[in-house]
């Protein structure tokens, strides 16, 4: 088994990637989409093709660089640590694990879109306030040789800007997923005001047809295909939190060594030199559960389960703790919507909830564990 | 290395452990009871201990990493580690464990003489001296610098004269290795030896320390007029500190495994229905955030290690290692007991030991250095904060 450093490619790929992000989408870029009511930069998305990130998961005979989860997570923390906005997780990530799950000629040219940078998919899973796919309720009803699909999705990150979608529904047989153009007729996008300025639509499905090509996989056999493309997601999701923890953890350092009270810099007061000391051990802990699960899906994909929930739930409780001692150290500054601090705390919380959150996973590492 | 090698590595171990290993240390227990720790006076249990360190002493592997010149076996991780799996399999026992092989060892090995380590390593490695620690003194605790004990130079030796405490085992070890003020009129750091005494030497005495938990594994250890050779100096006269602050960093990680290595692999979820049965909500909900959590310190350790493997050393993180693994432990500690409700609440009875052991992991985060002291020298040494 690999070790749990980085290799010497990460940390390559890690300092371009950073190099990078630092001029084209530092956390002012978000502000910007924010303040301009955008919620995705195509040219950014573009230039993110090019160097072959789209593709980091797409295998090499389909146009891609298929670099694997542990380059995939290395890009999603550097993305965390300046919240660069982009539907790489739901596209690069998941979309292309899913795709890559199933051997056909489509299944290939998509994931070759992917690469190109040339679509955006968006997952259409959630129907409740609480991520639980195995609940599903939406209804793919047979008709004729295909299905028609009625119901909602809600909490659909990308919904509003992707171009195709992986939806989940009951087919008489089982959960189906099915892979649509998100035009197709019956179907309505309401894009949401996030918390964190991100896309997440509403997606309503009004006997949507479906034909047995639509058909991700099997059907009746959607986990088959759903389930590695969302521990995929989760795996990445947990890095870009353990990046966005670092992003906020690095300002509030910074803040502790300049700021000063009382005539001397705050970051001489043992009270905060302790918090800040406990969190960069919880943010090294993190680390560890993050790069294992990064690993784990490299190695042996269809056990990577449990470590996968073990990294998302390490780092959404890391990430909290980073964002609250963040603004709390910062003091009033840190309430301020002009100072960066709170478009970390919002982005921690949307990321916290997505695809499962703290409870969602600890049950699933209990279950793995005997509890 | 390949895998080959590896993998004949492993098939030789396994024959010879399946040769060798006695039944009786073959029962998976691995607690304080069944710890063979050596010395001019330990009573072995029973033969098959006295067997089973012998044989594994001659192969080098009471110190499988430490050269073989030294009494070790001269393994890299990887053999190691395969080593250590094929122990797991078949449940042995250590046959083996001390603060010489924690603690002194890695020391001399860093800063000894080829003289010294000569001298003290093999019995170590054979299990035939025990060592203990003389650190901290009644007014040097987690200032540990401070430290009083005088040596004062006679010829070619030092006269020693002082009080330690805390000292663990001091009344069952063979040799102390303490460190001492053999400059007074240095700056605290730089005034300090570090210096290997003999327990028989004329003018030592200890005496054991009643703790909470009911037992006495610690000991006040008291020096009047003890001549000790200047030869007994490990690393430079004056610059023990540089050796303690080495010795402490290998403490502090031995003391981290308690979050994950003492405790094993085993789910916590599995060992609180051994001790109690279902769990309420509330108590279940602390137990999953302490799985997550112990797993995730276990990966950390492992990441620590890989990186001091390839030559990065661990440094100052030892004492994250040693902050996270403590305070874990106590946790862990207090979902036991509670899991045991009343039960757990005798000395003994169907839950025999755990309220002592419960009560034992409260020193976790102040032995080694409190849980404090290591988040002041993160906050110092690798934050950057001013202080």
């Amino acid at each position: 088994m690999t070790t749990l450093m980085m290799s010497e490619d990460e940390t390559m790929l890690q300092d371009a990637a950073r190099g990078f992000l630092d001029g084209a989408a530092p956390v002012s870029h978000l502000r910007g989409l924010r303040d301009a009511g955008k919620t995705h930069d195509a040219a950014l998305w573009a230039e993110m093709a090019a160097m072959g990130w789209t593709g980091v998961l797409v295998p090499e005979e389909a146009g891609g660089s298929d670099m694997g989860h542990a380059a995939a997570g290395v890009l999603a923390q550097e993305m965390g640590k300046t919240l660069v906005t982009s539907p790489f997780l739901s596209t690069a990530v998941m979309a292309a694990t899913a795709l890559r799950q199933v051997a056909s000629d489509r299944a290939k040219e998509a994931l070759g879109r992917i690469a190109e940078g040339a679509v955006i998919y968006a997952l259409a899973v959630d129907e409740t306030h609480k991520h639980d796919p195995e609940a599903t309720t939406m209804q793919a009803m047979s008709d004729g040789n295909g299905f028609r699909l009625t119901g909602t999705k809600g909490f659909v990150v990308d919904g509003a800007n992707a171009d195709r979608l992986l939806v989940l529904a009951r087919a008489d047989a089982g959960l189906t997923l099915f892979d649509l153009p998100a035009d197709r007729a019956g179907i309505t996008r309401t894009a949401n005001g996030m918390i964190d300025a991100r896309d997440a639509a509403t997606i309503e499905f009004e006997d949507v047809q479906a034909t047995g090509d639509d058909v991700l996989g099997t059907v009746g056999d959607a986990m088959h295909v759903l389930e590695p493309a969302l521990n995929a997601g989760q795996a990445a999701l947990a890095a870009e939190m353990a990046g966005l923890a670092a992003g906020a953890f690095g300002m509030t350092v910074g803040y502790l060594k300049e700021r000063k009270q009382f005539g001397i810099e705050i970051g001489r007061f043992q009270a905060l030199q302790h918090r800040a000391a406990h969190l960069w051990c919880e943010s090294e802990v993190t680390a560890s559960a993050v790069r294992n699960a990064a690993r784990m899906l490299d190695e042996d994909i269809d056990n990577a389960t449990m470590a996968v929930s073990l990294a998302k739930a390490r780092a959404t409780a890391t990430a909290k703790l980073a964002v609250i001692e963040g603004v709390q150290m910062h003091g009033g500054i840190g309430m301020t919507d002009a100072f960066d601090m709170g478009f970390y705390m919002k982005r921690a919380r949307v990321a916290a909830e997505w695809l499962g959150d703290y409870g969602y996973h600890a049950e699933r590492v209990a279950a793995a564990r005997g509890f | 290395m390949s895998n080959t090698d590896l993998n004949a590595f492993r098939a030789d171990t396994r024959a010879w452990l399946e040769a060798n290993c006695p039944a009786e240390m073959r029962d998976g227990i691995r607690d304080e009871d069944t710890i063979c720790w050596g010395g001019r006076n330990w009573q072995f249990t029973s033969e098959a201990q006295k067997v089973w360190l012998d044989r594994m002493a001659a192969k080098g592997w009471t110190v499988p990493s430490w050269p073989v010149e030294y009494g070790g076996a001269g393994l890299d991780r990887a053999h190691q580690k395969v080593l250590s799996e094929e122990l797991d399999a078949i449940g042995a026992r250590w046959p083996l464990q001390s603060f010489g092989i924690w603690m002194l060892g890695p020391a001399l090995l860093a800063f000894g003489t080829h003289e010294q380590k000569l001298q003290y390593l093999p019995p170590i490695a054979r299990g035939e001296i025990r060592w203990c620690q003389g650190y901290s003194e009644p007014g040097a605790g987690s200032d540990l610098a401070s430290v009083q004990t005088k040596a004062v130079s006679d010829g070619d030796h030092y006269i020693v004269n002082g009080q330690k405490v805390w000292t663990s085992y001091a009344d069952k070890a063979d040799c102390i290795f303490a460190l001492v003020r053999t400059d007074p009129d240095a700056k605290k750091h730089l005034g300090i030896s570090f210096l290997l005494i003999d327990m028989e030497t004329p003018g030592v005495s200890t005496k054991p320390i009643r703790l909470i938990s009911g037992s006495s594994p610690f000991c006040e250890t008291f020096f009047d007029d003890v001549r000790v050779p200047k030869s007994n100096v490990v690393g430079t006269e004056h610059r023990g500190w540089d050796v303690a602050k080495h010795l402490l960093t290998h403490e502090r990680e031995m003391i981290s495994g308690g979050g994950a290595g003492l405790l094993g692999t085993r789910s916590l979820g599995a060992v609180l229905a051994e001790h109690g049965g279902a769990m309420d909500a509330v108590t279940r909900a602390e137990a999953l955030a302490c799985e997550v959590d112990q797993l995730a310190v276990g990966l950390t350790l492992e990441r620590y290690k890989d990186q001091a493997e390839a030559g990065g050393g661990v440094g100052d993180a030892s004492a994250m290692l040693k902050y996270e693994g403590t305070e874990l432990n106590k946790r862990r500690h207090e979902l036991l007991m509670t899991a045991g409700g009343a039960d757990a609440l005798q000395w003994d009875g169907i839950h025999a030991g755990l309220a002592a052991d419960w009560l034992r992991t409260k020193a976790n985060s102040i032995e080694g250095g409190t849980s404090e002291v290591m988040l002041s020298i993160i906050s110092r040494r690798i934050l950057g904060l001013p202080g």
